[in-house]
């Protein structure tokens, strides 16, 4: 029985001495194959006497156990090893960056107007939009503002003819909203306005957006918390705020609004000039003969209208101090939006 | 409107800071711009007399003077031109602060110099420098020239809103000081300056309401170049109002005294009698700044036998004014209605302190107290002798003072506060209203009159605002809106806006937002076919007309980009662009069409710099795969569809013309090479435009059940003519197709060798589906052989092999 010895241990040292799966598998065809060494031996039992077959036959069969169990343990550490060998060669930088990321943006202006919409958006307020070359009589006329008042110098206007203007505020928006619509009605008109006027702080075209409440009480309380409000949700700081009478020719009373310096939140800084206070918006009650041009009963209705400067907003909120970039469209300034 | 500090602390002085004062003025409604003082800090200057000067002994521009400074007298070496024996002026003793320096002893040119003889910018009152500031010859000399000359004063700048022309006075001011701060207000002297001489000047007023009183007066012999004295000059300086003469320096004090202008005519050259008319058609005038003007209709005039000689309340003129060589002169203190002067004086491109007060109101009792005023002050200063004040009214002209009705409801109403009639009585008497009070409680109902100085008072909410002014705007409560609430409908059947600009944003557009008015060789350039509105007041020839297209301001922010090193630009607009109706003579605003449109402008490779991006140009299918992505977000079947199109800005041949349900909503398409270069741009530029309108619709989802039966694709090859497009191609298949086809799919269009040069090779990927059973093969080999059959009969097809 040496052979069958000699043989499993020839057998075991291939097997640990093979280095792939191929020369695995020739080491398993000589041995455990159709013509291999074990079986060989085992088809020589015949010629062994018939009672020391059983145990020799044993003894081979044993052996054979021993040699393939050596030979799927090897496979397993072949495969292991080709598996490593594969996943290291796959091996990648995945701090490089993705392709094709790129995104672009929306214009400051626009998140400004859209911030804005969504806050009125959430108390019931609708947005109404309309035309930007107008009317002397939606722009001016209807909003109390007859031709010759002094009101309309503020108002440097960009002309097509006499009769034909760019619109210098969004507030026809809302006279042409009360012409059509029955109260209570809560509107707000976002907007391009024009403005013959070009220096460090105004541009011939800004955004405005204007507001209107109608309704049986509004009062210039109300007024009042709406404007507090959404100061304060809009800069998402407590700020204070504060009311100044000031005259505009389509509301009485009439105020101006200032609230604390976003900045320095009161303490003085260069964005305030040292006031501690920015204006930023004008407010008032409807005036009743505004309401009345636009054939709503003052009697019956109250109502309160505010408007504001977008690109002020954007200004402020998001610390960019000449007006004129947002419409140079300069792609190094906007992407500091995205 | 600036005045000084001190002249209203002496109708009202509360115990305030000047800044607090500013910031009380700012909060009432009066906005302040700011304050300046007169002059700028510097101490130990005295008033100096000099007795000699003599030339200096090593300089001719020196003088050597010898200064008296009270006390003492000092040996001062002076450059200026008017150092001269016998003159005043402020004289800086050794040790003397000025604005920048220290005056020391020191020696010019060889001669000792104690102190400094100063000029107006020296003490920081003014930018003059020619020479010494001038005292007058009364001035006592040692005197402190701060004090002299009351230099502890503040200029202050007022931005009054056009409502509140009430305060364009220093009786007004003070009025609104006494009222913030609960403070009476002293009262000016009230002047009646008897006459000792008849004469007097007719004067008609035919003009109705528009001046329906003309106050004046005759004052003779007085002396023309008697000195306005130094206080009257310096309340003139520091209100911005340079002094000229006695006669007109008072018609200037009285106006900014107590606000109503005035003016004086040269009684000497006046001609017959003063008519206040409406001018007529062709009438000229020279007014007194030498200006000739041509006059349109409907300008209040004042006249006499000699035709036109003011602007009633812009501007006097040159015939009747007062000069060097009048004795006598003719006061006018008048009441013109603001409705007659507003915008006149814009009209002539005018703007005087006369027609700013008188365009927004003057008080229309004020005239003859303004006269009296007027004579009291030029008799002291002039001498002369006073005729009788002669007022000329149209009783029935005047403004009439309305009594308004003031209702407690309305006030608590309208401020959302319970205000309380005592104290509204309270305010109504401190803001100097008459009134009476009917009904108690919550009843209480007001008869009301303003004075005649706020004709701004007319209606309930005026009165109402006055309250709530008093009250204080922020002691009124903050509450919030009680309302009812109503869903606000959204349209499922339409994009959104931002849900279209969100999806520019995510292929990786910027938004921009271009100004409106544009170039019109620019534009011209861009979309030749249309006629912009042109603007007829535009900032420049470069902002002079409207957009017709958004392309023109796009293509305007792209080239700033490409000129700031900027490789690759994607921008994106939304907003409106402005067409007018062909051939309108009058445009209405009915001729013009505001629409709104979606548009955008690609220049530069595919993608953004990067280790493993393609760095390959950009091209039509690039673009046109981002406007197919809106396109995606009307759902399928949205009916938008690309033909080859024509456009005067794009190249003839990458052109394409996009309709929905057969009408053209836009254009997208590379520039035409010709165009670029008239741009002056060096690389291809891919544009679009779309109208907004049109896009937006979409289709509300219409599910259907999904087939459980197997797909079927056949792969087959055609050969086409070349010019054969795929949407010919795409129609054709649709046309013979089965309830079970699919979709097409246009896998791949070959040219070259092995196919007929005139002819191209297109790959079709069909695919079949029928919703309730599987497809046998023979049924598909048929619908393929139809499809087949027509792209022969059709298109010319010819099957590839």
């Amino acid at each position: 029985m040496t052979d069958l010895q000699e043989i499993t241990q020839q057998a075991q040292q291939a097997i640990e001495t093979a280095e792939d799966t191929a020369a695995l598998d020739l080491v398993r065809v000589s041995y455990l194959g159709k013509k291999g060494a074990l079986t060989s031996l085992l088809k020589s039992l015949g010629k062994l006497p018939a009672e020391e077959r059983p145990a020799a036959g044993a003894e081979i069969n044993v052996a054979k156990q021993v040699v393939q169990e050596a030979i799927t343990a090897k496979k397993l550490l072949l495969d292991d090893a080709l598996i490593a060998e594969k996943l290291a060669s796959e091996v990648i930088d995945v701090t490089l960056p993705g392709r094709d990321a790129d995104i672009g943006g929306l214009h400051p202006v626009t998140m400004v107007l859209q911030r804005i919409e969504n806050f009125f958006r959430s108390v019931g307020y609708e947005v109404v939009e309309g035309p930007e070359i107008e009317d002397d009589y939606h722009n001016f006329e209807a909003l109390n503002i007859p031709e010759h008042h002094p009101a309309r110098a503020m108002h440097d206007t960009f002309y097509f003819n006499p009769n034909m203007l760019l619109r210098t505020h969004t507030s026809p928006v809302q006279v042409r909203t009360m012409e059509n619509r029955k109260p209570p009605f809560r509107i707000i008109c976002p907007g391009r306005v024009y403005r013959v006027d070009s220096d460090l702080t105004h541009t011939p075209m800004f955004h405005q957006v204007e507001g209107l409440l109608i309704d049986e009480n509004a009062s210039f309380a109300d007024l009042k918390g709406t404007i507090v409000e959404f100061l304060q949700v809009f800069f998402e700081k407590e700020l204070k705020v504060r009311f100044r009478p000031s005259y505009f020719p389509f509301t009485e009373p009439s105020a101006e609004v200032d609230v604390q310096c976003v900045h320095c939140v009161g303490k003085g800084c260069r964005v305030c000039s040292n006031t501690g206070w920015l204006e930023v918006m004008g407010a008032g009650m409807v005036h009743p003969r505004v309401l009345e041009y636009s054939g709503i009963d003052p009697e019956k209705y109250t109502g309160f209208a505010f408007g504001m400067g977008a690109d002020r907003f954007a200004m402020l909120r998001y610390g960019v101090d000449d007006l004129r970039l947002f419409f140079e469209n300069d792609q190094r300034f906007l992407k500091q939006f995205n | 409107m600036k005045f000084s500090e001190n002249w209203l602390r002496e109708f009202v002085s509360p115990n305030l800071s000047t800044q607090e004062l500013v910031d009380q003025l700012t909060m009432a409604g009066l906005e302040v711009d700011g304050f300046d003082p007169v002059a700028s800090e510097f101490s130990k200057v005295v008033v100096g007399e000099i007795l000699s000067a003599e030339k200096h002994p090593n300089a001719d521009k020196l003088a050597v003077c010898s200064v008296s400074a009270g006390t003492e007298i000092f040996q001062v070496v002076c450059g200026a031109p008017n150092a001269r024996k016998g003159i005043k002026v402020p004289f800086a003793l050794i040790g003397a602060k000025l604005e920048d320096f220290k005056i020391k002893k020191a020696k010019l040119r060889g001669v000792e110099s104690f102190g400094m003889l100063c000029s107006e910018r020296e003490l920081g009152i003014s930018d003059k420098h020619e020479g010494l500031m001038e005292l007058p010859v009364d001035a006592p000399v040692g005197d402190d020239v701060r004090e002299f000359l009351k230099l502890n004063d503040n200029i202050v700048d007022l931005d009054l809103t056009p409502n509140r022309s009430d305060c364009l006075s220093m009786v007004g001011l003070g009025r609104e000081t006494g009222l913030i701060n609960g403070l009476d207000v002293e009262a000016l002297e009230k002047n009646v300056e008897p006459a000792s001489i008849d004469e007097t000047f007719s004067v008609e007023l035919n003009a109705g309401n528009a001046c329906p009183r003309f106050v004046g007066r005759v004052i003779k012999n007085i002396r023309l170049d008697a000195e306005t004295p130094l206080w009257m000059r310096e309340k003139l300086r520091r209100s911005d109002v340079r002094s000229i003469d006695p006669v007109v320096d008072v018609t200037n004090y009285v106006m900014l005294e107590l606000g109503q202008p005035m003016h004086a005519y040269d009684l000497a050259k006046l001609s017959g009698k003063i008519v206040v008319r409406q001018s007529l058609a062709d009438e000229k005038v020279t007014l007194l700044d030498g200006s000739d003007v041509s006059l349109n209709e409907n300008t209040l005039l004042i006249t006499d036998d000699s035709g036109p000689i003011g602007i009633a309340g812009i501007m006097g003129g040159l015939s009747t004014s007062v000069s060097e060589t009048t004795k006598d002169i003719y006061f006018e203190s008048a009441f013109f209605a603001p409705t007659a002067i507003a915008g006149r004086a814009r009209s002539y491109g005018m703007n005087t302190d006369a027609s700013h007060r008188f365009e927004r109101g003057v008080d229309w009792k004020g005239q003859e107290n303004a006269i009296e005023r007027a004579t009291a002050l030029l008799l002291s200063i002039a001498g002369g002798e006073a005729g009788p004040v002669t007022e000329t009214v149209l009783e029935a002209e005047l403004p009439i003072t309305s009594e308004i009705i003031l209702r407690l409801k309305r006030v608590d109403r309208l401020l959302g506060v319970e205000v309380g009639a005592e104290q509204v009585d309270d305010m109504l008497s401190r803001l100097g209203f008459s009134h009476q009070r009917e009904d108690d409680g919550n009843n209480a109902v007001w008869k009301v009159s303003a004075p005649s100085h706020r004709f701004d008072i007319a209606i309930e909410a005026d009165l109402i605002e006055e309250i709530s002014r008093v009250y204080g705007y922020n002691n009124l409560p903050v509450t919030t809106p009680k309302t009812y609430l109503s869903m606000a409908p959204v349209a499922e059947g339409e994009i959104n806006l931002n849900r279209i600009k969100d999806q520019l944003v995510a292929r990786g557009y910027q938004e921009a937002l271009t100004y409106t008015f544009v170039d019109p060789a620019t534009q011209a350039i861009l979309d030749p076919e249309q006629d912009p509105i042109g603007l007829a007041n535009p900032l420049s020839s470069e902002m002079s007309v409207m957009r017709t297209t958004l392309w023109s301001g796009l293509i305007k922010a792209l080239i700033h980009n490409v000129n700031r090193q900027q490789s690759r630009v994607r921008l994106f607009e939304s907003g409106l662009r402005f067409r007018q109706s062909p051939n309108v003579s009058n445009l209405e605003l009915k001729d013009v069409r505001q629409e709104a449109m979606l548009a955008g402008v690609v220049l530069g490779p595919k993608m953004t710099e990067l280790w493993s991006n393609s760095t390959e140009a950009i091209d039509f299918f690039d673009v046109k795969g981002d406007v197919e992505s809106i396109f995606q977000l009307a759902g399928p079947n949205a009916g938008l569809d690309f033909e080859k199109g024509q456009h005067p800005a794009l190249h003839p041949g990458q052109t394409a013309k996009i309709t929905r349900s057969g009408k053209t909503v836009g254009y997208l398409g590379l520039m035409d090479p010709r165009v670029q270069k008239l741009l002056n741009i060096d690389q291809s530029v891919f544009m679009f435009e779309l109208e907004l309108e049109a896009i937006v619709p979409r289709q509300v989802p219409d599910a259907h059940s999904l087939s459980k039966y197997p797909e079927v694709r056949r792969d087959i090859a055609v050969i086409v003519d070349s010019g054969v497009s795929a949407a010919e191609i795409n129609a054709c298949v649709e046309s013979v197709a089965d309830s079970s086809f699919q979709k097409l799919m246009l896998f791949d269009v070959y040219q070259g060798k092995g196919i007929d040069p005139n002819r191209k090779s297109v790959a079709l990927g069909l695919t079949f589906q029928h919703g309730s059973r599987t497809l046998t093969d023979d049924e598909t080999n048929s619908f393929v052989d139809e499809i087949v059959e027509a792209l022969t009969v059709k298109l010319g097809a010819s099957l590839r092999n």
